[in-house]
């Protein structure tokens, strides 16, 4: 009896499990529910305002067109926006991605004091109210004439999407068995070999998910972006802040909507490469 | 860097000599002046329980972990400041360790990859070492699509594909459950034999360790206490704790008097034949297996010659094949002692029966805890 317990213990199966195989219940499900509708209740506003044919918001809409959408594609303001937020967007996600990576691995692997510390003050951006961040980037960069330039945007996104990245391969790094290591080792492999052909394969949707997260915290940043921005170099949230401060039209709403698809399209890419890596 | 200089060089094999090993911030050594010869095509286990070292003296073959002090040489060339990856050994692990984005071919192709072989070669040795160990059918299937004793099987076609120099395998069943684990024994014994491979074999588990070894090593607080053949450990132990970490005993303290060949007991002697005259007035430990008890009802008919003693049966456990009678003897050794199935019982528990025994299979060791280990102790106990 005692000798079936150790061993079962020792193969590491899973025991007894508590709860039911029936999966959740009605007020866990309702609450669920509740929770999604609210997240996504201003998305369900949006888009079909989006498709309105009228000159102003309606919702629902009266009428339904694709004119505020020819509208966006058509205007040279709007459009260099967004390409400004696409290349902005994706040089922090590289630098963010390179970097945090890097940090994570550090952080990891190598073992010396003041680890948590360093943690945890790269964990400071998501704690520090945006405003007060802006404001001591708008600053800083006033002085080194950073303000207005891509690199500011670059510099300035890199340090706000960093957590992200950080936490996203920290975790992916934790599940990384360095057994793993020693036995491509054994087996005769170089270090370097070992890191392409093992560690980077098994890190790789971490890595990925964190290049995504950077790149949709940045498209998506705006308080910062409306402190460094000069009329050469808005990008998309900074563009909607102002059309919206200036003009009230629709566009707005296309605006939206895209990014609102773009932005769900690009972080479900890396569930969609863990998904099929499972079932080959 | 070379230190092969200072070897002596004794043909092929593995030389272990006077190995430490201190981890960082510890004082105690994990690993304490080690020093083994391991013959080429050997199977030979480290046996011993954990932080005994036994793992820590694998870890330091395969280099994954440096040594302290001594030297590692193999074929007589000093490894002991070589990478892992540059020592041709092949390793296995507890938890198999198996690449899990490469299918079961990829894994085993991996070391034949390092090793700049061509590529139809590779795939033909692929081939036939999954044939050695069954896996022929599952040559596409992720790692994590195979049972627990199938990975461990792929872990052993891997580390074995490329004709290591010796194959290393570290409590290579105990994530296994028993029918597994006896099944892989018995393929593992299967390999040492088609390969004639040598074989490096680290367990806790006394069974597995008298089952397939050639020799065992059995591992104690850094020291190996004991090497020698399965039969040699058990017939003849030469400490207390090798008698009582591999199979059961039944082990009476008394002191030893070198003139009269006997160890005085409480109670009763033991006739000692062949007793070293320096372990004279030294405590020493009588340590006899529970089948060479034999049991004799009341005052008893023993032949003469052999040792004696009194004892009360405390319990009688069925086990199958055998009867396990626990005996409590009169100056409170308990023992036990083993009747084959179908031979009557001579007593019921609570009964006082005759203990005999042939003094030949009997083992005396000195007394632990007394001033009396030196190596010349140690040796004439176990002659």
């Amino acid at each position: 009896m005692t000798e079936q317990a150790s061993t079962a213990a020792a193969a590491g199966r899973p025991g007894l499990r508590a709860g039911r195989d029936g999966g959740v219940g009605w007020g866990l499900r309702s609450v669920v529910a509740l929770t999604g509708l609210v997240l996504i209740a201003p998305t369900a506003v949006v888009i079909p305002m989006s498709f309105s044919a009228g000159d102003t918001f309606q919702f629902p809409p009266e009428d339904w067109s694709l004119r505020w959408y020819q509208a966006f594609f058509s205007s040279e303001k709007w459009m260099r926006s967004l390409l400004t937020s696409v290349q902005i967007g994706l040089l922090v996600a590289v630098t963010a991605t390179v970097l945090g990576v890097a940090a994570a691995f550090g952080l990891n692997r190598a073992g010396f004091r003041g680890r948590g510390a360093i943690r945890s003050l790269m964990m400071a951006p998501l704690i520090v109210p945006g405003i007060v961040v802006a404001v001591a980037i708008y600053g800083v960069f006033l002085r080194w004439q950073l303000n207005g330039t891509a690199i500011g945007f670059v510099t300035a996104h890199t340090v706000m999407a960093l957590p992200f990245v950080v936490t996203v391969m920290t975790t992916s790094l934790a599940g990384y068995d360095r057994t793993l290591d020693t036995a491509a080792a054994s087996l005769g492999a170089t270090q370097v070999t070992t890191f392409f052909r093992i560690t980077v394969p098994l890190i790789a949707p971490g890595v990925l998910s964190g290049f995504v997260f950077a790149f949709v915290m940045s498209l998506d940043e705006v308080v910062v972006a409306l402190f460094l921005q000069t009329p050469d170099i808005q990008t998309l949230p900074v563009q909607m802040y102002n059309s919206i401060t200036l003009e009230i039209d629709p566009t707005i709403a296309a605006a939206s909507s895209l990014m609102v698809t773009a932005t769900t399209l690009v972080l479900l890419v890396p569930q969609f490469v863990r998904r099929k890596r499972s079932t080959p | 860097m070379s230190h092969s200089d200072t070897s002596t060089s004794t043909g092929p094999g593995i030389r272990i000599a006077g190995v430490s090993k201190v981890y960082h911030g510890t004082s105690r050594p994990a690993v304490d002046d080690v020093s083994l010869d391991i013959a080429d095509g050997e199977f030979i286990t480290f046996l011993g329980p954990s932080g005994s070292g036994k793992t820590t003296m694998l870890s330091m073959l395969a280099g994954f972990v440096s040594v302290s002090g001594g030297t590692i040489e193999i074929d007589g060339r000093d490894v002991s400041r070589q990478k892992p990856h540059r020592r041709n050994l092949g390793v296995v692990f507890q938890q198999y360790a198996l690449f899990p984005h490469m299918s079961v071919a990829k894994n085993v192709a991996f070391p034949l990859q390092q090793r700049r072989m061509p590529k139809a070669q590779i795939a033909a040795k692929v081939a036939e070492t999954l044939k050695l160990v069954h896996l022929e059918d599952y040559a596409d299937r992720l790692p994590s699509m195979l049972s627990g004793g199938q990975q461990q099987r792929v872990a052993l076609a891997r580390a074995v594909v490329y004709q290591p120099r010796a194959l290393l395998m570290d409590e290579p069943l105990g994530a296994l459950d028993r029918r597994l684990r006896d099944q892989l024994q018995r393929e593992i014994a299967r390999m040492h034999r088609e390969l004639g491979m040598t074989f490096i074999f680290v367990t806790h588990d006394q069974h597995e360790a008298l089952t397939l070894s050639d020799r065992i090593a059995v591992f104690n607080d850094g020291k190996v206490e004991q090497v020698g053949t399965p039969s040699e450990l058990y017939e003849r132990p030469g400490t207390l704790f090798v008698a009582q970490f591999l199979g059961e005993s039944t082990c009476f303290r008394g002191t030893v008097d070198a003139t009269a060949g006997l160890l005085r007991c409480e109670g009763f002697a033991a006739r000692a034949p062949r007793l070293d005259a320096g372990l004279d007035g030294t405590g020493g430990v009588a340590i006899v297996r529970p089948e060479r008890l034999e049991l004799h009802p009341g005052a008893g008919d023993v032949p003469s010659g052999h040792n004696q003693a009194s004892a009360t049966v405390t319990e009688i456990v069925y086990v199958g094949n055998h009867h396990q009678v626990g005996l409590r003897f009169g100056d409170g050794t308990t023992g036990s002692a083993m009747r084959v199935a179908g031979r009557s019982l001579p007593a019921v528990p609570g009964e006082e029966v005759t203990v005999s025994w042939d003094p030949e299979h009997q083992s005396i060791v000195p007394a632990p805890g007394g001033a009396s280990a030196s190596p010349s102790v140690l040796e004439a106990a176990g002659a």
